[in-house]
């Protein structure tokens, strides 16, 4: 059955860039669906992220301020040193709260407030990485009846974040990075204008 | 852990008896952050729904007072985002060297990170001597570790580096002793400033100052209590007082813009008209 998806998030560690950059590359001019980023980067430099991700999508991308509406035709991408959260009034929201799993942001804190705000209307994305983060919050995502994919750990550069979320979580779709930007389309599509 | 019961109903419950009980205002924070560290609480307490949460606090103050701990600290750093005090040095120094004194209000200082490295910033500039830095927080336990300058010495690596990144003039060791395995800020900062017990969501502005600092206080905030919140600090600021945010915070969608202008956007430092 399909069914309306409002918001996309995703989430990824090491080695994450190249498989979000082909999930990036697919999804199309017209894309409505909101999509928000956590990826862990090193702290304390200017972040190019959001530059160098706009030159391989069509999406408009932003770190946002806090409080920002979560419009259609935008990627948000978490600032580094703040977790990023949505609220279930439609706004993005920081925080400095501690690290999660040595994270900030953390791809959990994301996952969770989504799968609180969003219910069965969001679809989670986890990539690449080297650590456990984000499983935790795929699960949650799958418990509120979201639709889950994942890289899989052998098409991922480093497996060990796909492989806790397969081990932890109920997951929908495990594939190659191309094929996952290839589901996202689809299920975008399934929307009710 | 996920909590049993019903949060999203028991939530708006158990800060309503908070207030009425404990008269602290958490109702219009941010629900999305407040669920995560309500949640972590129950985990502290070996409890599986807030409703129990309520009923232990409405018995026993003690039990409240460490679940303020879950509900308000954030740890920060010295010189947390250098360059936001490389341009308060470099750009709003001039304007504040110009008056005979000073009030400077670290509003959420929480464990007073920012309040001493703005002290740090004024000593180097030849201004602390007459200034007075209030530094404010709803945490009492917090206000009480702020005030005893005594920081993790394994912190000092970072912050070493922050405050030469953000202009330092001397060395970050001029201004604490260490001992063991902690630091104490040096006499001379702690007594230029004055921490004190004040609430961004139901208190008013005390006193008129030329310059306030409130970073990363707001984004906890509702936009209701945004706009109470920002409404204090103008009320608070002086005629060309200056006012900076956090990072990711801004005033562009406040009724309280207009009295203001943008100073230095990129790190969020405004002006009142």
């Amino acid at each position: 059955m399909q069914r309306q998806i409002d918001i996309i998030v995703i989430g990824g560690s090491a080695g994450a860039l190249e498989a979000l950059s082909q999930i990036l590359a697919v999804l199309p001019r017209d894309f409505q669906v909101p999509v928000v980023l956590a990826l862990h980067l090193p702290a304390g430099r200017p972040n190019l992220l959001p530059k160098v991700l706009a030159d391989k999508c069509w999406l408009s991308v932003k770190e946002p301020d806090d409080k920002e509406l979560i419009a259609a035709g935008h990627l948000y991408v978490a600032p580094p040193n703040y977790h990023l959260l949505t609220e279930k009034n439609g706004l993005l929201s920081l925080s400095v709260d501690d690290p999660v799993m040595f994270s900030r942001p953390s791809i959990d804190v994301l996952f969770e407030s989504v799968a609180d705000a969003y219910g069965g209307a969001a679809a989670a994305v986890l990539l690449s990485g080297a650590n456990e983060d984000g499983a935790r919050g795929l699960a949650a995502i799958a418990d509120a009846g979201g639709v889950t994919l994942v890289q899989s750990p052998e098409s991922a550069a480093v497996r060990t974040m796909p492989d806790a979320a397969v081990k932890l979580s109920r997951v929908d779709h495990l594939l190659p990075a191309d094929e996952l930007g290839l589901r996202l389309v689809s299920l975008a599509a399934a929307r009710t204008p | 852990m996920k909590p049993r019961g019903d949060p999203d109903l028991e939530i708006p419950l158990l800060l309503e008896a908070i207030y009425q009980k404990y008269h602290y205002d958490f109702r219009s924070y941010s629900a999305a952050s407040l669920k995560r560290r309500l949640v972590s609480a129950l985990n502290h307490f070996g409890l599986s729904t807030l409703s129990q949460l309520q009923d232990r606090l409405l018995q026993d103050a003690k039990v409240f007072a460490e679940l303020l701990r879950f509900l308000t600290v954030q740890v920060s750093d010295l010189f947390r985002d250098p360059s936001y005090f490389r341009s308060i040095r470099e750009k709003v120094v001039p304007y504040l060297s110009t008056y005979p004194s000073l009030k400077v209000w670290v509003a959420g200082c929480a464990t007073g990170e920012e309040a001493y490295s703005l002290a740090i910033l004024l000593a180097e500039e030849g201004l602390l001597d007459r200034t007075l830095i209030y530094a404010t927080d709803i945490h009492p336990e917090s206000l009480r570790m702020a005030q005893s300058g005594v920081f993790d010495l394994d912190r000092f690596a970072r912050f070493t580096q922050s405050y030469l990144e953000a202009g330092g003039k001397g060395s970050l060791s001029d201004y604490y002793t260490a001992a063991y395995s902690s630091a104490v800020f040096d006499r001379r900062l702690r007594k230029a400033i004055l921490f004190s017990d004040h609430s961004l969501a139901t208190d008013a502005a005390f006193a008129e100052v030329e310059l306030i600092s409130c970073r990363n206080v707001l984004i906890y905030f509702e936009k209701n209590l945004q706009e109470r919140a920002i409404g204090v600090l103008r009320d608070a600021l002086g005629r060309k007082g200056f006012l900076g945010l956090g990072q990711k915070e801004s005033l562009r969608f406040s009724r309280h813009a207009e009295v203001f202008a943008d100073f230095v956007p990129d790190d969020r430092i405004y002006q009142k008209l």
